[in-house]
């Protein structure tokens, strides 16, 4: 005997398909509205991340418009050449011990800072003000000021005294990358404990109350109460120090003179700058671009499982 | 509908991406190098060179109403290189850049941006009229000018004759010819606690760094040889390896320090010697300076000294709609007249033969730029080969490695270095 399911009541089918309807006319107003970013989407990311892509697979460099010149498919050789190239690997190397340092230091710092500022201090604003300065002041600038303190005869030497490195911070192959890690962290913090203390405001008062009338302390409420409730913002702030660890430049570039010394503080990002800008080469520039991508897609793809599961 | 929405709009941008950064096409190398009517220039952006532009564009532009001649600072970015590169990619080069450096022309050429001037039927006779055997080392390999090789700042020794004379040296005839001579002299600098250091070339590790280091002391050494020569690595030799290996010490004795000064560490008096050319006379105005060859294994007679040029060229490019103009604008810069001017109003030597004949006036006025005068008929450029940069920087990351921060033996890394080189000189 055949079973069909029963009609649905007329009421039940009109407004269906009435809602139907409004979710389709609310899409295409919707998209009038993303179309601007769209544009933008395609235009500043999607298109160069083509184009990266064409150009990787090509012996490419850049030349003038008309100009007959050759620019053979060479398929996977930048790929090949990119991953047995030491000064690649060791830029590679290099991005992981920077964001080994700086992701955690960012995350425990900013989280600390925040909770910190978003409690009824003295001169609260001040220190808000304090921390955001410097992520708002220009590179070049602080980095003169990092290198006033950290170069050989500089101040935090001299404090040292005999304890004082040698070779000096930005000079000394072990320590160049851990300093710029630090610099990054510091420089950034303001930001991320901006996003946490955002994230704070949403943390229910009551679950505090909670935990104290169970006899929680503040650290007890600190670790069982803010570090569950911020979760999406500590995932948030993960996410961008990755990304920002793994475009790394401006620091290796103004602080170590180019990644020195002898590459110790070569980023991925500054190799793509010497090898496609400087020399030539921007279709192996490109190869190692592409390759960053995928890494730090699979970085993110991480985190996301780790951090952002609900 | 939502879709075909989206895809006209991706399409739309990418076609005005597309557009955007295609630029206009170079005009037919025929059809440009007859045309003549305006054309814009570029040059640097130091206050004595954009004097001289300055004065320049208003002298021909006086008598060339119909081809009138347009300039600017170059404009502003990481190097003149990087900005030169992105103009021709972008088709948009002026027609002539007064300030193109010959590391950057092998590069320039490969992209398709320069124009040879041996195509103009005085070209070539033009430049080796003014310039003397020294063009020789502008051509390119395919036996072209792709730059006229325009002013020079022949590297030496500047050295500050108050400290010398406070540490007890001779402060006129500072000893400083021979490789040992040099070392015990910067061992005096600063033993005598006057300077932090004896010299401070910058320790970092930018292609363009062996130039202010070890190059013009390898020049010295090996009597005038190339980094590159016949697409082989000279710096491997004794002359090369000897010239590392004073520097080498330096670093070892911490007379010269392995990271990089803020500043001008002469300039600031933390250091008593610098490597530079006649340009930095206006600066150094506050220092009491004298200025010799650089050093030679054993102290050869400076009229024997050969050093690193610091040449500037100056490049025409193919954006270029009027070339005719552009080159006889390019000629009139480069006559015996402007030269003089250039001369009188930067202190850089132009690169032309008998700089103290043809100008006695000026060098009898100014006696301090006599000695870079002399210099100057003695100055070897960087080689004019394929992978120019690259081949620099493959070189200073070695060196970085071996002399400044100590890590293994210079002959070693500098065999391994050569073969390197050697891979990147044959290629095109």
């Amino acid at each position: 005997m055949a079973v069909t399911a029963p009609a649905a009541p007329p009421e039940t089918r009109s407004r269906a398909r009435s809602g139907s309807g409004h979710k389709a006319g609310r899409q295409r107003i919707g998209a009038l509205f993303i179309a601007p970013y769209v544009v933008f989407l395609v235009a500043i990311f999607a298109y160069p991340v083509g184009l990266a892509v064409y150009m990787s697979f090509h012996e490419y460099f850049f030349a003038a418009p008309g100009a007959i010149v050759d620019r053979p498919f060479i398929g996977l050789d930048n790929y090949v050449a990119a991953i047995k190239d030491p000064a690649v690997l060791q830029s590679f190397g290099n991005a992981a011990i920077f964001l080994v340092i700086n992701v955690p230091l960012t995350v425990v710092l900013a989280l600390v800072l925040a909770t910190a500022l978003n409690a009824a201090i003295p001169f609260r604003t001040f220190f808000r003000v304090s921390y955001y300065v410097p992520y708002i002041t220009a590179s070049v600038a602080v980095v003169g000021v990092w290198l006033f303190l950290f170069n050989g005869a500089g101040l935090v030497n001299n404090l040292l005294g005999p304890l004082a490195p040698s070779p000096s911070w930005f000079v000394n192959s072990t320590l160049a990358m851990p300093l710029i890690a630090i610099y990054v962290s510091w420089k950034q913090l303001g930001f991320f404990v901006l996003l946490y203390l955002a994230a704070l405001q949403n943390v229910p008062k009551e679950l505090y109350e909670a935990a104290s009338m169970d006899g929680a302390g503040r650290f007890r409420q600190f670790m069982s109460v803010t570090v569950p409730g911020v979760r999406p913002a500590t995932f948030l702030v993960t996410l961008l120090a990755t990304i920002t660890g793994a475009n790394l430049f401006t620091e290796p570039y103004l602080l170590t003179g180019g990644g020195g010394p002898n590459g110790a503080s070569s980023s991925p990002v500054l190799v793509m700058y010497q090898e496609g800008i400087q020399q030539g080469n921007a279709g192996y520039a490109a190869a190692i671009g592409i390759i960053l991508i995928i890494a730090v897609l699979l970085l993110a793809g991480v985190q996301r499982l780790v951090l952002g599961r609900k | 509908m939502r879709r075909r929405v989206l895809s006209t709009l991706a399409v739309i941008s990418l076609g005005a991406t597309v557009a955007g950064c295609g630029g206009d096409s170079a005009p037919s190398a025929e059809d440009a190098a007859a045309a003549t009517g305006p054309i814009d220039i570029w040059y640097a952006n130091n206050p004595e060179e954009v004097a001289w532009g300055e004065a320049m564009i208003e002298a021909w532009n006086a008598e060339n109403p119909d081809a009138e001649v347009t300039g600017q600072e170059i404009p502003a970015g990481t190097s003149s290189e990087e900005v030169i590169t992105a103009a021709i990619t972008a088709g948009n080069a002026p027609c002539l850049i007064y300030n193109t450096a010959p590391a950057a022309v092998p590069g320039f050429e490969r992209q398709g941006g320069l124009v040879s001037l041996s195509e103009f039927d005085d070209g070539a006779e033009f430049i080796e009229t003014r310039t003397g055997e020294r063009s020789a080392q502008y051509q390119s390999t395919d036996g072209g000018y792709y730059q006229m090789p325009w002013k020079t700042n022949p590297s030496m020794i500047f050295y500050n004759k108050d400290v010398f004379a406070a540490a007890g040296l001779d402060a006129e005839n500072p000893p400083l010819a021979s490789y040992d001579e040099f070392l015990a002299t910067s061992q005096t600098l600063v033993d005598s606690g006057e300077v932090q250091a004896a010299i401070w070339p910058a320790a970092s590790s930018e292609f363009f760094q062996s130039w202010f280091d070890f190059y013009p002391l390898f020049i010295a050494a090996s009597d005038g040889q190339q980094l590159v020569e016949d697409g082989e690595s000279q710096f491997n030799n004794p002359a090369g390896i000897d010239a590392a290996g004073l520097w080498a010490q330096m670093y070892e004795r911490g007379l010269t320090p392995n990271e990089n000064y803020e500043g001008d560490s002469f300039n600031d008096q933390v250091a008593a010697m610098s490597i530079v050319g006649p340009w930095a006379i206006a600066v150094y105005e506050d220092v009491n300076w004298g200025v010799v060859p650089v050093p030679t294994p054993a102290g050869a007679a400076p009229e024997e000294v050969s050093t690193f040029s610091d040449e500037k060229s100056v490049g025409m490019f193919t954006a270029c709609e009027n070339r005719g103009t552009a080159w006889e604008y390019l000629k009139f810069t480069m006559s015996e007249e402007a030269d003089g001017q250039l001369l009188e109003l930067t202190g850089q030597m132009p690169m032309r033969d008998e700089l103290p004949t043809t100008y006695p006036d000026y060098f009898s006025a100014n006696p301090d730029y006599e000695i870079f005068a002399d210099q100057a008929a003695r100055t070897v450029e960087v080689p004019n080969v394929a992978n120019s940069i690259e081949i620099w920087q493959t070189f200073r990351n070695a060196y970085s490695s071996a002399v400044i921060f100590g890590e293994g033996d210079v002959a070693t890394a500098f065999d391994a270095t050569a073969e390197e080189i050697n891979n990147l000189a044959s290629e095109n």
